[in-house]
């Protein structure tokens, strides 16, 4: 009688799976650590200049600026003196003189955070710019942020003011339904992207309130020149 | 006879299983951009398709860090494809592309990072992209390294072109612009929901369409004249 015996099957390559993955795995750290090394300080020369860029198109005049940090215990600190917190970026004009300082927010809109950049300008204690840094908001709505001239008018000289202690603002930002702002600190929205323009609003408060405190307090750091 | 002259015509979109070592003719390279086209033939890849071709310049840029993978990818996997156990190969070709999508997106972010927010996470999602695990499993883990390069530049470059093909239509049809410039004057009203998810699949469902349209009428003709040689018989 035949039988047909099944062949067994081949025995697992256990090493040369280990060297192969081994060498593999090598390979590629090897090339991650030097693609790593190589574009840091590429990647943080652009990040510099992208931010510059932006203050400079925010801020009308401007040409210099000076990075600083709102610690979280309300003081105004150079940026290059170790301390850590909040970035605001102070922008100066051809003579050296503060133009508006820049200042960061972020609320959360249609979909996902808006981040936005404010101009706070010390003198009149207002917002005087914005600039949309990331949204996923939907193009033809929400992108109108950036662009719609009735909206931008919010940003002319948007009331930043501090209550009289000093600690936060006398009016929080808000925004308000379109045609309904009466106030120079509230926003007047956008019809038909109302969630976007309140995202806008609490992005206002937000920066205004955590930064507007300290740079008022320690303005001088501010002005004093380098 | 007529049976045999049909099949013969018939235009196949299937991947012929390549079982012995290719030698390099134009072929290799033409394949993916035309008769292998990832998107429009093959349909692999859809995910960045639909998801980055809402302008011109993202559409490119994909496109390009897409066809970088393939290269670099194959090429590895070409030289490694007599080392590598058949248990192991997944793990390793992923290992292999992920490595490269990693020198991808830091050069990406060097570059401009306008670029690199626009794209966003699909930079990181070229890993689990099938155009490129597809080459290595199907092309580059059994041909040479030369024909694995002209292989994957070919097939990356009709990625490429497809992708373009969807972002500019897109772009012009959503903003009216192209690559940033405007076309048609302020009083262009933009059709924006081209720019908008759906818009993507409109525009690659039109594409398909005219893509297969044209293969249906080649293949019709191909019966007609083979109907005709076998009547004069």
């Amino acid at each position: 009688m035949h039988v047909e015996l099944q062949t067994p099957p081949a025995p697992t390559p256990v090493w040369p799976m280990l060297r192969t993955l081994g060498t593999i795995a090598t390979i590629s750290g090897l090339l991650v650590v030097l693609a790593d090394q190589l574009s840091q300080p590429m990647i943080a020369d652009k990040q510099r200049l992208l931010t510059e860029r932006r203050v400079f198109q925010m801020v009308p005049g401007a040409v210099s600026k000076r990075d600083f940090v709102v610690t979280p215990e309300g003081r105004l600190e150079a940026a290059d003196s170790g301390a850590s917190g909040d970035p605001v970026y102070a922008a100066y004009d051809a003579d050296g003189q503060l133009k508006a300082v820049a200042i960061l927010g972020t609320g959360s809109g249609y979909a996902g955070p808006v981040q936005v950049m404010f101009a706070y300008d010390p003198g009149c204690q207002c917002l005087v710019g914005s600039k949309v840094l990331k949204s996923n908001e939907t193009p033809g709505f929400g992108d109108k942020l950036d662009f719609d001239p009735a909206f931008l008018k919010n940003f002319e000289a948007l009331d930043a003011r501090l209550n009289d202690e000093g600690t936060a603002l006398a009016n929080a930002i808000v925004t308000v339904k379109h045609g309904t702002k009466t106030e120079p600190w509230q926003i007047d929205a956008i019809t038909g992207a109302t969630i976007s323009s309140r995202a806008m609003g609490k992005a206002a408060n937000q920066a205004a309130q955590r930064a507007a405190p300290a740079i008022q307090r320690d303005l001088a750091k501010l002005t004093q020149p380098n | 006879m007529a049976e045999a002259n049909q099949d013969g015509a018939k235009p196949t979109a299937s991947t012929p299983l390549l079982t012995q070592e290719e030698t390099l003719t134009a072929d290799t390279f033409i394949r993916g951009l035309w008769k292998e086209n990832p998107v429009f033939v093959m349909l692999l890849g859809m995910c960045p398709t639909l998801a980055v071709t809402n302008s011109t310049i993202n559409a490119l840029g994909m496109g390009l860090s897409t066809t970088f993978v393939l290269v670099f990818s194959g090429i590895l996997v070409s030289l490694l494809r007599h080392w590598i156990p058949k248990q192991v190969r997944i793990a390793s070709y992923i290992v292999i592309i992920a490595t490269f999508v990693t020198l991808v997106d830091y050069a990406i972010q060097a570059i401009s990072l306008e670029l690199y927010s626009a794209l966003g996470a699909f930079i990181q999602l070229i890993v689990v992209n099938c155009v490129i695990l597809g080459r290595a499993e199907s092309y580059a883990s059994k041909q040479r390294v030369l024909p694995t390069i002209v292989n994957s530049l070919g097939t990356g470059v009709g990625f490429t072109l497809a992708l373009l093909a969807l972002g500019t239509v897109r772009e012009i049809l959503g903003q009216g612009t192209l690559l940033g410039i405007p076309l048609f004057g302020p009083d262009f009203q933009p059709w924006l929901v081209m720019i908008l998810p759906p818009g993507g699949f409109f525009v690659l469902g039109a594409w398909l369409l005219l893509f297969n349209w044209r293969r249906l009428r080649l293949e019709r003709r191909a019966k007609q004249s083979t109907g005709v040689l076998a009547d004069a018989r």
